[in-house]
Formats: C-alpha cells, sequence, structure tokens
C-alpha cells in the first residue's frame, strides 16, 4: 500500500497527451477524479475508471486527481497516471 | 525480430511525446527508435520512461521499435533499461558507448529481464553509438562485445563536440572516423549506421551525407524527421543502372562458366571475384527492398 503525500504532476496540454495533476486525500475518501476532456460524452467514463484504476494498481487508495486530457489514448493516460503517483507519493 | 534486416532508416522519436510516439510506425522506417536520452528533458526522465513503455507494450507497429536509454553511468540509464525492458523491445541503443564493458553490463541486465519476463533468449538486441575518440579506439570491440550486438552507429554532434570542433555539412570532422567504423562493423560482422542530419530543411545536404554514407559501406541511416525517410531509401536503393550492370556481369559470369573459361570479361573489362559477389549482393539488396 502507498500513500499520496504530497501533489504531484505529469503530463502536458499537448495535444495527444493528459495533464494529471494529484493530490492527497484524507484516508477513506477514496480516488476522486475531476475530469476535462473534449470527448467527454463519449469516453469521460472510460477514462475516469482508467485513471481510478491505475492509481490503484500503484497500491494508492486515497487521491484527489484533477485531469484535462487533449484526445489521449489509453496508453499515454496509464503512463501519466503512473508517472504522477510516483511523484506524489516521495 | 531478426538481427540481420533491412536498417536503411532508422528514426529517432521523442519519448515524452505521445503523439510522435504514437504515429511513429505511419512513416514506412525500417526501424524507430524512441529516445528517453537527448530528446528528453531531465525533469521528464521518468514520465519518458514510462510513456514509452507503455507505448511499446500497448501499441502495434509495422516495424522494428528499439529504445536509447541514457547511458548507464548517468542517474536515469539503469532505471530506463529497469522500466523498458518489461515492454520487451526489439533492441536497447546504448549512446555514447566507449567500450566492451558497457556493452557487458547491458547484456547481462537484458539476459537477467528475458529470463524474469519470459521473453525468447537473445531475443532482445542491442546497439551501440560511437561519440568519442575513445569509442572510436574500441569499436571493434564494442562490436564484438554481446552476441545481441546488431549494429554500431555513429552520434555526429557529439562526435564533433568531442574532436573540439563543429559538425560541418560536408562531414569533414568525421570522415575517417565513419570509414573506422565501417571497418570494425564488417570485421565483426555487423551493420553499421550513419548519424542524423540535423537540418531537416537542408535536402541537398542530407542527401549528400546520404550518399557518402551509402559509398562508405553503411547499411543505413538514422533520421529524425519523416521527411528524410524516402531521401535515405533513394540513396540507399539500387538504382536501374546499378541492377542492370549486376545483372550482366552475372550473365558474363555464367556464360564463362558455361564455356569453362578461366577469363570473364564484360565489354573488354576484366570481371574478378569481388565484382561477382558485390554484383550478386546488388540483385539480392534490389530484391529485399522491391527494386526488381
Amino acid at each position: 500500500m502507498s500513500k499520496i503525500i504530497k501533489a504531484a504532476q505529469a503530463g502536458t496540454v499537448e495535444s495527444c497527451d493528459v495533464l494529471i495533476m494529484i493530490a492527497p486525500a484524507d484516508p477513506g475518501a477514496g480516488i476522486q477524479v475531476e475530469l476535462i476532456s473534449p470527448t467527454m460524452q463519449q469516453y469521460g467514463t472510460h477514462i475516469t475508471k482508467l485513471i481510478k484504476e491505475t492509481i490503484l494498481s500503484c497500491g494508492v487508495q486515497d487521491a484527489v486527481v484533477h485531469a484535462n486530457e487533449k484526445g489521449a489514448m489509453d496508453y499515454t493516460i496509464a503512463a501519466r497516471v503512473k508517472t504522477a503517483v510516483d511523484r506524489a507519493i516521495g | 525480430m531478426p538481427k540481420e534486416r533491412l536498417r536503411r532508416a532508422m528514426m529517432f522519436a521523442p519519448g515524452n511525446n505521445p503523439a510522435m510516439l504514437q504515429n511513429a510506425g505511419i512513416y514506412g522506417a525500417d526501424s524507430v527508435i524512441f529516445d528517453l536520452e537527448d530528446a528528453v528533458a531531465i525533469p521528464e526522465k521518468d514520465s519518458a520512461r514510462n510513456l514509452v513503455h507503455n507505448a511499446i507494450k500497448y501499441l502495434k507497429y509495422p516495424c522494428e521499435v528499439g529504445v536509447r536509454i541514457n547511458h548507464i553511468s548517468t542517474p536515469w540509464g539503469y532505471d530506463d533499461l529497469e522500466c523498458v525492458l518489461e515492454a520487451n523491445p526489439d533492441f536497447i541503443r546504448l549512446p555514447k558507448s566507449d567500450t566492451a564493458e558497457d556493452i557487458k553490463e547491458i547484456d547481462e541486465i537484458i539476459t537477467k529481464a528475458e529470463k524474469k519476463y519470459g521473453f525468447e533468449a537473445g531475443s532482445i538486441l542491442m546497439m551501440a553509438a560511437i561519440e568519442s575518440p575513445k569509442g572510436l579506439r574500441n569499436a571493434y570491440e564494442i562490436a564484438c562485445a554481446s552476441p545481441r550486438m546488431l549494429g554500431i552507429a555513429i552520434g555526429g554532434e557529439d562526435f564533433a563536440t568531442s574532436l573540439k570542433t563543429s559538425k560541418t555539412r560536408e562531414g569533414r570532422e568525421s570522415f575517417a572516423a565513419k570509414s573506422m567504423l565501417v571497418y570494425a562493423a564488417r570485421e565483426a560482422g555487423i551493420q553499421v549506421i550513419d548519424s542524423v542530419f540535423s537540418d531537416i530543411n537542408d535536402n541537398e545536404g542530407f542527401t549528400a551525407e546520404a550518399t557518402l554514407a551509402k559509398e562508405l559501406g553503411f547499411d543505413g541511416k538514422s533520421c529524425v524527421n519523416p521527411r528524410q525517410i524516402d531521401m535515405i531509401y533513394k540513396v540507399f536503393t539500387p538504382s536501374a543502372k546499378e541492377i542492370d550492370y549486376a545483372r550482366r556481369v552475372l550473365a558474363a559470369y555464367q556464360d564463362a562458366l558455361a564455356k569453362k573459361s578461366g577469363v570473364i570479361s564484360l565489354n573488354g573489362k576484366m570481371i574478378d571475384a569481388p565484382m561477382i559477389t558485390r554484383a550478386e549482393r546488388t540483385l539480392a539488396y534490389a530484391s529485399a527492398v522491391g527494386a526488381c
């Protein structure tokens, strides 16, 4: 199990990328995701789920996440989330 | 991926740029190299290796995919290897290779990774970029340091800097080095790849450098822009005239064999064994690239 101890970010707002900003949350708060995406209607649920699953796979249970997505594919979203988590767990 | 294959154009893509990574395969390069080294800023080394790992693991590419890691003497090299090997790249390219020991150490790391992840033993290849006089002096030993070695290359900009000079459009500063690399690669039985040409707007200069590389014996050339790929292919593809000549040489050879003649001539010029070998090689190469 890992804990987010500081705010961190990864990625960019360039085309095909996603900017992930992650911050600590209270224990038990779960993973809260706020997403901005040009494809919110079509893929919003999928992207949110992917972000949560990636964070959980890193062993983190609680986090506040802001994601600004610019047409990023799943592999990019997962990579940026992993990097942000690694930077945030110190 | 087979060790022996066409590597005429090896295109670099910056490892921290998703748009370039995911599109790298559409331009027709024989190989793409995802760069974690010079194309990635220091604060983003971690981000780039995660992105490259995922791109290789989850996307399908129609060509060979390699990774240029940071040198293992830097704070990032070992982490690059630990991260990207799990994705099973076709090869690892080590920049600034100075000694055979560098290659042997990375070979061992790759061997352990192949075993850990259940990849075919020996399947992940290596290449080494020579970018200094020391590396050049050790080029043959570097080329022979591992059975994974598919080729050696020259890093033109760093090499010029190490000589305390500048890279010239004509490549004067690297002419001798390029020839020595070809000798080392041929003696070791592996390929040799020319450096990138940084000015993407100078087509004439690029073509001239690629032509020189071909004439010196290089197997291919690195590039940084998709526009350069077709220019490389044009240079490295045998011309119709070369193909025709090769066919006539082999026809003269067959004719001499049929007549049990020890002397082979074509248009009054004597044809001997090396020329027959070159003709066979030209036709095989032309066939491989679809030129005949």
